[in-house]
């Protein structure tokens, strides 16, 4: 029997756009009805443009929005999402780390304290308690116990993101969605946190939601993916099927838009270009 | 004669603790009808050498430089005036975002209209004419529709487009195109990048691409600027820098890709520095050629 982490059953979410005095009221479903299971210790990369409703999803997985229809279960369990009916512990479950490391962290705040909040809210630890615990996590996410006591403006970027991906993990949850964790970083710094995205599942067996627009790093990252488009899921399957054999013809439109960095393609780049200049 | 001509331009900034050199000493140029791209982390100088170049910079940096020609004319001690009469006609940019690129005040046929009532010295019957004409080059639909709309009732995509539509509205010789894509989904990018490319292929303007993404640099340059930390680490065309790089900063670019890892683990550019996270300048420089 697979060991299933999340499943997610025909899931909705619309919008209301208020009325206005000439304008009738109007109805986004940004998700239209998304299902899909994703085992432990996978990796689920939701791919699609700007608008697609891949961070509405993301935003309902987490609890962040309240779903309009569907069922969500998490580690077996279903899932009330209605405002009120959510425990402290159906949260420590799931954690965020949200794209933009310079937004998401509180300019006002040390370190030590972003990442001992979650601590002290949800749990009874004594300081001392919580100072051990944040250090340790600093730790293993590549800073050092130095950095407890600085504020966010002086770390980099690519340090930002591990800071988000330390607080998230305060809590020891159990699956994470990584809403585009790697968009806002140069390349070099985003293998680095490739890397340690990768290190932290294996210690902790995490279960990832991964949300990218970006090919090449979900062709790196992912086990499964899902191609979302309007709102829909228009591809599901392994990374293998979908890589090699994509159905739908948005999937081959974004696949044929990704830009090629291998010799073979420049090389036939080229030859199209001088053929084009000699004609 | 070489259309754009640099060597050896410095530029620093005043900051609280001294004189910071954002670009150290770069030298490149640029042919006519030729694309050069410039690729590099944020902070490598990249934009920053540009901007120098269309006197964009405030007053504050400092830029120095053993020559700085266009089409052999030294730009820099040209006057203000003379500079503007250049910059948008001669030399024209692109940003990255082209949202807040365009002033959200005014029709983006006005903002089109301006740039050739300027340079251009047309009528008012002409410039409609000609912005009718530029829209319809670069892929806006119902471009008469489109000259009465504000920046904001469009689309990402669709800015851009207007950008290079008022870059292009004279006919420049050197088109600087800063990050062009970055802001815009990979589909979008695919066609903002092929209408650059077309019009590059059509006017035989030089195009100067500065970008961070390597799949750009491939599916655009003829030749390659890599730079790093203000500094030139390497220069070749597009095949060699591929194919057979010279810098150990190329090198771990190029290794970083995702689509190169092999392995579970990606390389990273620290480890073909073992220990030391700054590349000496020796190791791209030297090799140069």
């Amino acid at each position: 029997m697979t060991d299933t982490m999340l499943e997610v059953r025909n899931i909705k979410r619309d919008y209301e756009l208020a009325a206005g005095l000439f304008k009738p009221k109007k109805i986004i479903h940004a998700v239209k009805g998304v299902s899909f299971k994703l085992e432990r210790g996978k990796t689920l990369a939701i791919v699609g443009e700007s608008g697609c409703g891949k961070s509405t999803l993301a935003r309902m997985l987490t609890f962040i929005d309240e779903p309009t229809g569907g069922e969500l279960y998490i580690d077996g369990d279903k899932m009330d999402t209605r405002p009120g009916h959510l425990t402290p512990e159906m949260r420590q479950k799931v954690q965020i780390v949200f794209q933009n490391p310079y937004g998401s962290l509180n300019p006002r705040q040390k370190i030590g304290d972003v990442l001992g909040e979650p601590l002290s809210i949800n749990t009874n630890m004594s300081a001392a308690e919580r100072r051990e615990r944040a250090t340790e996590m600093l730790v293993k996410v590549g800073l050092g116990p130095e950095h407890y006591n600085r504020y966010p403006h002086m770390f980099s970027g690519g340090q930002r993101q591990r800071i988000a991906i330390a607080r998230a993990l305060m809590m020891n949850p159990k699956l994470l969605v990584l809403d585009e964790p790697v968009s806002a970083l140069d390349l070099s710094v985003q293998a680095q946190v490739l890397n340690l995205l990768a290190d932290l599942q294996d210690e902790f067996g995490l279960t990832y939601v991964f949300i990218s627009h970006d090919l090449s790093v979900v062709r790196y990252i992912a086990d499964e993916v899902m191609v979302m488009y309007f709102g829909e899921a228009v591809e599901y399957g392994t990374r293998d099927e979908v890589f090699s054999d994509p159905k739908h013809e948005y999937t081959r439109t974004l696949f044929a838009a990704t830009p090629r960095a291998d010799v073979e393609s420049i090389r036939a780049r080229i030859a199209r270009k001088k053929a084009a200049a000699a004609a | 004669m070489a259309l754009l001509q640099i060597e050896n331009l410095t530029v620093e900034f005043e900051t609280a603790s001294g004189w910071f050199r954002a670009v150290d000493g770069v030298s490149m140029s640029v042919e006519k009808g030729e694309v050069l791209a410039i690729v590099g982390e944020s902070g490598s100088g990249k934009s920053v050498a540009m901007l120098a170049v269309m006197g964009l910079l405030p007053w504050t940096a400092k830029i120095t430089a053993d020559r700085m020609l266009f089409e052999g004319r030294d730009m820099r001690g040209i006057s203000p005036a003379d500079r503007r009469k250049m910059i948008g006609k001669d030399i024209a940019m692109i940003f990255q975002e082209p949202i807040a690129s365009l002033n959200p005040c005014f029709t983006v046929g006005f903002q089109i209209e301006e740039v050739l009532r300027i340079h251009l010295g047309l009528d008012k019957k002409a410039r409609r004419a000609r912005a009718i004409e530029l829209f319809r080059q670069v892929g806006l639909p119902n471009p008469e529709e489109r000259l009465n709309s504000f920046p904001h009732q469009m689309s990402g995509g669709q800015c851009q487009r207007v950008m290079i539509a008022i870059a292009i509205a004279c006919n420049p010789k050197l088109l600087i195109a800063d990050e062009p894509t970055t802001a815009l989904d990979v589909t979008i990018q695919k066609q903002i990048l092929d209408l650059i490319m077309a019009l590059q292929a059509k006017t035989g303007m030089g195009l100067i691409m500065i970008t961070h993404d390597m799949g750009v640099v491939a599916e655009t340059a003829d030749r390659v600027v890599v730079q790093y930390k203000g500094r030139k680490m390497e220069e070749a065309d597009v095949l060699t820098l591929f194919e057979n790089p010279k810098s150990n900063y190329t090198k771990a670019l190029l290794a970083a890709l995702p689509e190169n890892a092999t392995g579970d683990r990606l390389t990273t550019v620290s480890d073909f520095f073992d220990g030391n996270p700054e590349p000496a300048p020796s190791a791209g420089l030297g090799v140069t050629a």
